[in-house]
């Protein structure tokens, strides 16, 4: 079991960059622990820039960073960063068109028992509605990498989601096939597709195994970049499969499911099913077992696969 | 040195002009805010067309966004934007020139229009500014009924903690909001030691449409060391004409006719006896 949390490799990858690119700037609101930058402050105190508890000013101070030439980089709570400072996001990133990177930590369901008020169950929804704004939810560590390395050679703004947990790997050190902005193909597969982005490609991938079992053959595309939705790749796949699943750690209006409902619906109409959190808040438990409740698990998937089939 | 105190009125007539023109603005704080424009755009800061792009220039946020028309007047008259095809297409469809700060347009920094983002925006130039070892300086104008939004406070917050004394913050005291006095919408009787207590420099500015008294607060502002700067610039809302001047009501009205006559009628009669 992978012990290395996604927000821990985000550290690393922008430390590795810092030590010769002196206009990264990483910005807490007083969330350098949960955020696993404490290495990237303590290293490169003159590149940090601590604004306590503050979203509105964490934010609002990234865009005038951009504005002046730095690459800043703002880590806090995803549940935060997604509502208390989103306007900033809005006016201050995307529509001023500033290079702001804000990095959504702990995000979903992430801090467990701590109740709605820590979850973002709804920053999909919120971001992608913002014009200019992308939003990447890296699925696991290997991948996380990948797209900061990216992330650091591009000029726009975006919204990055991870977990506070570490999760099961996806992919190898060895074969980590990416992409900018196109998903991944984890598996072929003739019979549903099944698309899903973050903490859920993982499940994803294990019900198509479970799937297979019983002659069921699932297609699994790791849908890291929701915006912008690479929706060839839906296409491509939903013309020669019978059914779609999605599966988000995100509330059921407005995330992956809905965006991919909507390219299907339009070109390739057939029936698409969703696992996603409740619109309602969330039992209180850690987040697997919040996830096994509302089968947002391997078991889960693959049933909601079946009924898509119809069987 | 050119007359920028007959300027401040010329530009207000172009200001109205633009108004008219666009069927629509924010002429009470236009007017309340010119001195404060025209003593950073022609005295005190280092920025025309054709250094727009040096990341040395020195940099200006009008936080108080809804004041774009007088904005517009001064960067015309600069020489960043046409005032003939501004005039001709502002708030008209498919224009650029729309009712608050685009930055797509030469001259205009960043977006602005909801109150409140301005000051940490200008902390964040201030404090990228002086992380790249420049030594240029960050301007940003605020209205006094944004103090209510509480992102003004952290950014006030933030400028101490980071001593940034690049910054200069400018409260347009204007007294008046959409719904009326200030005091009575949500009071700030102690403004001065409000800001003081964040440990912020504070000049107030008896008269902020003297163009003198506001020069000289910018350059007592430059000379400050160790702590940011706020200068609270006491104005008139609508200063120029008594058709509206202190009247909340002229907050985004549009002149009919007959007022826009005696106003500019107003306007005009100033700009020639400070010409004298």
């Amino acid at each position: 079991m992978n012990k290395i949390a996604n927000r821990k490799v985000i550290c690393d990858v922008l430390m590795e960059h810092a030590k010769t690119d002196k206009d990264i700037v990483v910005l807490c609101s007083d969330s350098r622990g949960s955020a696993s930058l404490t290495p990237f402050f303590d290293t490169y105190p003159e590149q940090s820039v601590e604004v306590g508890i503050a979203e509105q000013d964490l934010v609002g101070i990234a865009a005038g960073l951009a504005k002046s030439g730095k690459k800043p980089y703002a880590a806090s709570p995803a549940s935060f960063l997604s509502t208390r400072s989103y306007e900033q996001a809005k006016v201050d990133c995307a529509y001023s068109d500033q290079n702001v990177k804000l990095i959504g930590i702990s995000g979903g369901i992430s801090y467990g028992a701590l109740g709605m008020s820590h979850h973002s169950a709804q920053d999909i929804a919120a971001m992608s509605a913002i014009p200019n704004m992308r939003v990447y939810l890296p699925s696991d560590r290997f991948q996380t990498r990948k797209l900061f390395e990216a992330l650091l050679q591009d000029e726009k703004c975006a919204y990055i989601r991870v977990g506070r947990n570490p999760v099961e790997d996806v992919y190898t050190e060895e074969s980590c096939p990416f992409e900018m902005n196109k998903a991944t193909l984890v598996r072929e597969g003739s019979d549903v597709t099944i698309v899903a982005c973050g903490e859920m490609v993982k499940p994803a991938k294990d019900a198509a195994e479970l799937l297979a079992k019983e002659g069921i053959s699932a297609e699994v595309l790791d849908m890291y970049c929701v915006k912008p939705l690479d929706k060839e790749a839906i296409i491509r796949s939903a013309s020669k499969t019978k059914a779609v699943v999605t599966a988000e750690e995100h509330a059921p209006f407005g995330g992956l499911g809905s965006m991919v409902a909507q390219v299907v619906a339009e070109n390739c109409p057939k029936k698409v099913l969703e696992v996603a959190l409740p619109d309602a808040p969330v039992i209180t438990g850690t987040s697997t077992e919040v996830f096994n409740y509302y089968g947002m698990n391997a078991e889960g998937i693959a049933k909601k696969a079946k009924e898509a089939l119809g069987i | 040195m050119e007359n920028l105190k007959a300027k401040a009125y010329a530009l207000r007539e172009n200001t109205l002009d633009i108004i008219m023109a666009g069927g629509g603005g924010h002429i009470g704080g236009d007017m309340s805010v010119m001195e404060t424009l025209v003593a950073l755009y022609y005295k005190e800061m280092n920025i025309s067309p054709e250094n727009q792009d040096d990341p040395n220039r020195d940099y200006f946020i009008l936080s108080k966004g809804h004041s774009v028309e007088a904005y517009y007047a001064v960067l015309c008259d600069r020489g960043f934007l046409d005032y003939e095809d501004v005039k001709n297409r502002f708030s008209k469809f498919g224009s650029p020139y729309i009712g608050h700060p685009n930055n797509k347009l030469p001259g205009m920094e960043m977006n602005s229009g909801s109150l409140g983002h301005g000051l940490p925006v200008a902390v964040g130039l201030a404090l990228g500014n002086r992380m790249s070892g420049r030594n240029n300086r960050t301007y940003v104008v605020m209205g006094d009924g944004e103090l209510a939004e509480g992102s003004v406070w952290e950014g006030f917050m933030s400028g101490h903690m980071y001593k940034l004394d690049n910054l200069c913050a400018i409260i347009d005291r204007n007294h008046l909001q959409i719904s009326g006095n200030t005091e009575d919408v949500m009071a700030h009787e102690v403004l001065r030691d409000r800001v003081a207590a964040f440990g912020w420099h504070v000049i107030s500015v008896k008269d902020g449409n003297d163009l003198d008294q506001m020069i000289a607060a910018f350059e007592e502002a430059k000379r400050a060391k160790g702590q940011p700067t706020c200068i609270i610039a006491d104005t008139v809302k609508g200063k120029g004409s008594p058709v509206m001047e202190n009247k909340a009501s002229w907050h985004h009205h549009v002149p009919t006719q007959e007022e826009y006559e005696q106003i500019m009628k107003d306007l005009k009669a100033r700009e020639e006896e400070l010409s004298k």
